[in-house]
């Protein structure tokens, strides 16, 4: 099993870390799990909706001392 | 002597060898010191001019000065690009064949827009990124006689406020033909607003609505379809077009994947001390990081005053002084006459202002004090 990617958004505003997930998936593998650390509340709605939309796997989302954790995986 | 290698001689590049050549004229003089800058090229290219260039507000010449012109006295400058990096041995390899080693070096060579990602872009899109292209795309702008421009963004690309302000000087540049009836614009996005910044599009949005530019946001390209005009998304949406723009997906140069350095071209950095991860003496600056901020002039300019004032402690006290916070500056061209901006670092969100035509004006000045900027003056 591959390891786990990290893409780390916290503190970012531009881009953010939805684009940074998306350029992560870029150099991913279908079947890959990455989990994107986000400091802004947003991105633990937006990436959900957006992995929905565009059809990658959506596993969890958690939240620890402001920091909000999203786990996936690339389905395609 | 301690040797300081900076490959790239754009916008981080240059204002870090300027920097360093002033924190360390002493050591200049007694050869305490060596600064030298390899780059690809003997001419020094102010990128946000493509934006101009594309909708015939400039003419190629104005993009350029001479790398050598400026450039402080000391610093040692070479046209001969580097093709193998030999970080275990603090070496370099250029393309003449010669070699270089350093005591510590930065990497500041940039990004390039990669269309040739995309299926079908190159054939059907204009992008206004490199000189031919943006003179290509202001020629076929000339010639169009109305109908459906589609602008669409890829991810990642450098100077993130462009798709916005290509849009809206679209808007203008119609308009001040006689065209705005004979066209729609239409712009798609990667993600859920016309923005990545939160309050840049909060701005945004409403003034597309108010000039009936369209937009579809969550749009991430997956296909264009040339020959019968259609631009497609990973999302499963199309759109048709008569005239499709992009601001294509990025890549960190060549010869930085070529050497393993970081894939598609971004190195892994870290964001504060801006050190290659896993390297103590090599410094990575501007597009080429992988670090998740804007890739930008004005975040490479402040990385390189970061690490100038790092480097020369490093050299006269043996430690860095202080760390890089994050901080970016980008105008925000809303047409041919206003402009707004937005300032942030780490831990500061930017917070723009409706555009105003003393804040365009200032963007006009920087155009030229740009240069002022690239030798480390300002």
């Amino acid at each position: 099993m591959t390891e786990k990617k990290i893409v780390d958004g916290r503190g970012s505003f531009c881009p953010g870390p939805l684009m940074e997930l998306i350029v992560a998936l870029k150099s991913s593998q279908v079947g890959d799990e990455l989990e994107v650390l986000s400091t802004d509340k947003g991105s633990a709605n937006d990436i959900p909706e957006w992995l929905n939309k565009v059809g990658h796997e959506y596993i969890s989302t958690t939240e620890a001392e402001g920091v909000w954790h999203i786990t996936l995986r690339k389905s395609k | 002597m301690k040797k300081i290698l900076i490959v790239g001689g754009g916008m981080g590049g240059t204002i870090l060898a300027n920097n360093l050549a002033r924190r360390l004229t002493n050591e200049l003089k007694t050869g305490k010191v060596r600064i030298t800058m390899l780059s690809a090229s003997e001419k020094h290219m102010y990128q946000p001019g493509l934006l101009y260039l594309a909708v015939g507000k400039i003419t190629p010449d104005e993009l350029y000065r001479d790398q050598a012109s400026l450039l402080e006295p000391g610093i040692e400058f070479h046209v001969d690009p580097v093709e193998e990096f030999k970080l275990d041995n603090n070496q370099v390899k250029t393309k003449s064949g010669k070699t270089f080693d350093y005591d510590y070096m930065a990497i500041a060579t940039g990004s390039r827009m990669f269309p040739e990602g995309v299926p079908g872009m190159v054939e059907g899109a204009e992008t206004f990124y490199t000189e031919d292209t943006a003179l290509k795309m202001f020629k076929r702008l000339q010639s169009f006689e109305g109908g459906k421009v589609v602008i669409t963004v890829g991810v990642p690309h450098k100077c993130p406020m462009a798709p916005l302000e290509i849009t809206f000087m679209l808007h203008d540049y119609f308009k001040d033909r006689g065209m705005a009836d004979k066209v729609q614009l239409q712009y798609t996005y990667p993600i859920g607003r016309v923005h990545s910044l939160e309050n840049v599009a909060k701005w945004a949005a409403p003034e597309m609505d108010k000039l009936g530019i369209k937009y579809e946001t969550f749009f991430n390209i997956k296909e264009v379809d040339a020959k019968n005009k259609v631009l497609r998304s990973e999302e499963g949406t199309e759109i048709k077009y008569d005239l499709l723009i992009t601001i294509p997906a990025h890549k960190g140069m060549e010869v930085v994947e070529k050497n393993g350095l970081g894939q598609n071209g971004w190195i892994p950095t870290n964001k504060t001390k801006l050190n290659m991860e896993g390297r103590d003496n090599v410094f990575i600056l501007g597009d080429t990081t992988n670090i998740p901020i804007s890739k930008a002039g004005s975040t490479a300019h402040f990385e390189a005053d970061t690490l100038g004032e790092n480097l020369a402690a490093m050299v006269k006290i043996g430690m860095p002084v202080k760390e890089y916070d994050g901080k970016v500056f980008c105008f925000i061209e809303a047409g041919k006459d206003r402009a707004s901006y937005a300032m942030f670092d780490y831990k500061n969100p930017p917070d723009p202002k409706a555009p105003t035509k003393a804040v365009h004006w200032f963007k006009m000045a920087y155009n030229k004090l740009y240069w002022i900027s690239a030798r480390g003056l300002l």
